[in-house]
């Protein structure tokens, strides 16, 4: 089947989500999603982010889709066109999401475990307008403790519904859901029960803000400090397959390795996520890969080294000379302004 | 012309036997001994019957669309979960005359091939589900449901449901999630309940009124149904006649007579209460946008409006509405609109599942503007605001009840912007117990 996303073709197998398409064109055109999660049946549909416009249904039917359609969870056709990122309402649709979502968030990142590795923080920064329209007062919550391990900030959830499918679908015995309705729906174990099973932890990984963190690892750091590292050990449980978190020679957490759209690869037992902090219950493969444009990677394998060209071009553009008597030095340092012409 | 509401007061119609005598079940007898269900949903096609629920899309077509894959059953699923504020009718025709939706039941159930069929009623009506199940009961001892419906080889189970008082389960996506017993929430569509519904098997969702009606169009014919009504609102239709009017109440009109009619003479609403004129109409339930007296009386071409699908909308969203699911709600000039939009916004919000973003957070949103504006803390840019955040809930959403929300408050400021900017700018009259502002040059009275 061949579908257009953005003026690029690509031949797809029927049945593929015109998400699925556009991510196997790259994250340039690729939809951001918030609350589909590949690895989790049913997911998707929800957050309405990922909203984009087919202006042609199929070769047969080229009339275009009077609505804006989810991108998660609509399979292509043949002869589809979709228009992402180079179509206006969209990308203004897309900015009236960003404002729903950050509506009832608190927007506590500076102490916020999540802060560098939060969806909802790349889902702003790209998509949102920096200034807000509301002055109402926010919907709280009291944070409960879900068992010894997990802490759950209800302000901090966008209602995404992964960590319900989570433990749907790779726990026995849920017990926590959705309760009441509207901007007071909240995630909750029925009368704050534990959530107790071998892979509960999972729902930490899955969560893409920080309503649901590690207490092991919680104020411990910023991601942007730790260094990840791939390891394995053998687990009766799970593959033993994850991502160590070092500050130092300290192991301060551990989480599944995630692909480079957030998604969890595999996912791993309680035993392994909180049990084995110690170097030696591991055997280290190397150092994870990280994306260049993600903050983790600041300070890391000399990637303060790689000089950013294009904010420092685009600053040297917009500076206008002030009269002031402030230190200008480093604007006038050759070595980093680009050659003018 | 009177079809639902034909023998609505005779005094025991509730039970069998007054109802058999009044020509109740004739339909059932027609149908399952005469007519194959195709020929049966080809009356109903025949009649242009529209969907009573809100939607207004033709039954016939509906039903057309059911996937009859072989060894899946397949399911009627009876909409009674009305809860549209201003809308009553289905409830009272329930609690009349429980037979008529029990024999429009059968009937559609035959033409579907439902062996099981269920009707979905609001948890608050609790007296009226009472009287269903006894009007059931009734309907088995009379060999009318269960094994072999009058010797024909044709089962039918009808069950009543009761729901847990949510405005979202009348979704139909949302009601079949709630009638498997999980949380009602809206369903990803596609696929539609035609293919994938109750449990996963072909489903059709149908409301009260529209199926009460199948019984009279099996008896007289597509046709004669068809007869009634204007272009392709044909039929008659059940309308909840509420606020400031003589004679509240349910009204079963043939569609196409005149709004004006409608509401001024005495076979209907006899007029605005006395003393009062007429300010505003929400034509179809809480969800249609409000329109001011002009626009409700007559069109943009100077036409009367008709009480039907099209006269109503038309004029787009700029001055028309819907007829909707006939909640005619109408408002003298000592209504405040900002106060009564707040009533709509806040409703909203109460009701909105939580599922999507938009509407999750666009109806909270709007409720605590409004709510601001109404208690003289409005600020100049909050009516453009409102305007943006309805605007972006619209559309976007997994179902209709982000529009639901989002056009009562566009339209409310597209009509009475000046009502708005009232409030704000005069916070202190504004807010005085029963301060309703007055157009230049309008008067309280006639």
């Amino acid at each position: 089947m061949k579908v257009t996303i953005d003026n690029i073709t690509l031949d797809v197998e029927p049945g593929t989500t015109i998400m699925q398409a556009a991510r196997m064109i790259g994250p340039e055109v690729a939809p951001p999603a918030m609350c589909y999660y590949e690895p989790l049946q049913g997911s998707g549909g929800k957050c309405r982010a990922c909203l984009v416009k087919v202006t042609a249904g199929s070769e047969k039917d080229p009339r275009p889709m009077p609505k804006l359609v989810p991108a998660c969870i609509t399979a292509v056709q043949d002869g589809m066109i979709v228009e992402n990122t180079v179509n206006e309402a969209v990308l203004e649709t897309r900015k009236g999401i960003v404002e729903f979502l950050l509506l009832n968030h608190p927007l506590d990142c500076p102490v916020c475990d999540q802060a560098g590795e939060c969806h909802l923080q790349d889902f702003s920064f790209e998509h949102g307008v920096s200034s807000t329209r509301t002055v109402e007062e926010r919907n709280t919550f009291e944070p409960v403790d879900l068992g010894e391990n997990i802490k759950l900030n209800m302000n901090r959830c966008i209602l995404c519904y992964r960590c319900v499918y989570t433990a749907d679908q790779i726990t026995d015995g849920r017990v926590h859901g959705v309760m009441n309705r509207g901007d007071h729906a909240e995630i909750s174990t029925y009368i704050e029960k534990a959530i107790d099973n071998d892979f509960s932890g999972n729902v930490i990984d899955v969560c893409p803000v920080g309503a649901l963190t590690d207490k092991t690892y919680r104020f411990k750091s910023r991601v942007w400090f730790s260094k990840p590292m791939d390891a394995h050990c053998s687990c009766d449980k799970c593959s033993g397959n994850v991502t160590l978190w070092y500050r130092g020679d300290e192991v301060i957490r551990v989480t599944g390795r995630k692909n480079q759209w957030g998604e969890l690869k595999e996912f791993i037992c309680n035993t392994c996520r909180f049990d084995r902090k110690k170097t030696s219950d591991w055997v280290i493969e190397g150092p994870t890969e990280v994306s260049r444009h993600s903050v983790i990677s600041a300070n890391k394998y000399g990637a303060n080294m790689i000089r950013p060209a294009f904010p420092i071009a685009q600053a040297a553009r917009d500076f206008k000379q002030i009269d002031d008597n402030r230190d200008r030095s480093f604007l006038e340092n050759k070595s980093i302004l680009p050659a003018k012409k | 012309m009177k079809i639902l509401t034909q023998h609505i007061d005779v005094p025991g119609i509730e039970t069998i036997d007054v109802f058999m005598k009044n020509g109740g079940y004739k339909a059932v007898e027609k149908a399952i001994k005469t007519m194959t269900p195709d020929e049966v949903t080809e009356e109903v096609k025949k009649s242009g019957l529209r969907g009573r629920g809100g939607a207004g899309f033709p039954m016939g077509m509906k039903w057309s669309f059911l996937a009859k894959p072989e060894g899946v059953p397949r399911y009627l699923v009876c909409n009674a979960d009305e809860s549209e504020p201003g809308t009553f009718k289905d409830h009272y025709l329930m609690m009349k005359s429980p037979h008529t939706l029990i024999e429009g039941m059968i009937v559609s159930s035959f033409a579907l091939g439902a062996n099981t069929s269920y009707i979905y009623v609001r948890g608050e009506l609790m007296y009226v589900i009472n009287i269903l199940e006894k009007a059931i009961q009734e309907a088995y001892d009379k060999g009318l449901l269960g094994k072999n419906i009058l010797g024909s080889g044709y089962d039918l189970d009808l069950f009543v449901q009761p729901g847990g008082g949510a405005y979202i389960c009348g979704e139909e996506t949302a009601l079949l999630e709630s009638l498997e017993g999980k949380r009602g929430n809206p369903r990803n569509k596609p696929p539609f309940p035609a293919v994938k519904g109750l449990w996963q098997c072909p489903t059709v969702v149908n409301n009260v009124e529209s199926i009460a009606a199948t019984s009279w169009i099996v008896n007289n014919g597509g046709d004669a149904y068809a007869a009634i009504g204007v272009g392709r609102s044909t039929g008659t239709k059940l309308i909840s006649a509420s606020g400031h009017i003589k004679k509240p109440g349910v009204y079963e009109i043939p569609l196409g007579i005149t709004v004006e009619e409608f509401i001024y003479s005495d076979e209907y609403c006899g007029g605005i209460r006395d003393g009062h004129k007429l300010k505003a109409v929400v034509a179809g339930g809480s969800s249609v946008p409000i329109l001011s007296a002009d626009n409700i009386l007559t069109t943009d071409a100077g036409e009367k409006r008709l009480m039907t699908y099209e006269s109503l909308s038309e004029g787009g969203f700029a001055t028309g509405t819907m007829l909707g699911s006939g909640g005619f709600i109408v408002m003298d000039e000592t209504t405040c609109i900002v106060h009564n939009t707040l009533t709509f916004a806040r409703f909203y919000h109460h009701e909105s599942c939580g599922q999507c973003s938009p509407c999750r957070e666009g109806t909270g949103w709007m409720d605590k503007v409004i709510k601001r504006i109404e208690t003289g803390k409005g600020r100049s840019e909050d009516i453009d605001l409102l305007v943006d955040v309805a605007k972006k809930i619209e559309g976007n959403t997994i179902c209709p009840l982000g529009d639901a929300a989002a056009w009562p408050v566009a339209a409310a400021i597209r009509h009475f912007r000046d009502e708005f900017e009232w409030h704000i700018t005069h916070p202190e009259e504004a807010t005085k117990p029963g301060a309703v502002y007055m157009r230049p040059g309008a008067s309280w009275s006639n």
